[in-house]
């Protein structure tokens, strides 16, 4: 099925959820990424159980954040 | 090597100023030529810590600011905060939290007001930092 990640459109398998996502898109240290699907956040513990439907929209966005120390 | 408008620069150092007491924060996004990268627009983002020694920005702004830079042809190169108080360099919390060894790391000192410095920097995954050179005009 065709969806979008990252403003670029792909074919993913029916039934592909976000944790599988993160995995196929090799995505750098997974446990810091924040996910949108159609512009809604997912909660990270909901990850193993979205599944992805067609024509869906992913984002992958890293925690930015730090400190002075 | 990295490029950016005085234009920008203002942009940024008025931005962590107006910030102050507390860091500031926001993102890059430009074009990427081999090694020349150009920052073609700045992002104001808010510090939800809303701290002087410790920055988070805000997720949805993070994704405007993401989408802006596509529908601009932009890529995101990095982000920027300030150091209020502190030197031109990633803390260890910077480092820790630097979890895209791709992008560009711009950090602010305004610990001289008169002298704001601004420098940009590379961490890899292994924490390893590099200065990357900056040019301002």
């Amino acid at each position: 099925m065709l969806v979008t990640v990252a403003g670029v459109k792909k074919e993913i398998k029916e039934g592909t959820t976000i944790a599988q996502l993160i995995v196929d898109e090799k995505v750098e240290n997974p446990d810091y990424v924040t996910v949108t699907v159609n512009d809604d956040f997912v909660e990270s513990d909901d990850f193993a159980t979205t599944q992805i439907k067609e024509n869906d929209s992913i984002e992958f966005l890293y925690f930015m954040g730090g400190g002075a120390f | 090597m990295l490029y950016l408008s005085q234009e920008d620069y203002e942009k940024i150092l008025t931005h962590c100023k107006e910030g102050l007491p507390n860091e500031s924060c926001g993102l890059i996004g430009g074009t990427k030529d081999g090694d020349k990268k150009e920052i073609k627009k700045v992002y104001l983002l808010t510090n939800l810590d809303q701290s002087n020694e410790h920055f988070s920005m805000d997720p949805k702004e993070q994704l405007a600011a993401v989408k802006d830079m596509r529908a601009n042809g932009y890529v995101l190169l990095g982000n920027f905060h300030s150091h209020p108080e502190s030197p031109s360099r990633p803390s260890e919390e910077d480092k820790r939290l630097a979890y895209d060894s791709k992008v560009n790391y711009l950090i602010l000192s305004l610990m001289d007001a008169e002298h704001p410095v601004l420098n940009a920097f590379v961490i890899d995954e292994e924490k390893n930092v590099t200065k990357e050179e900056l040019i301002i005009g």
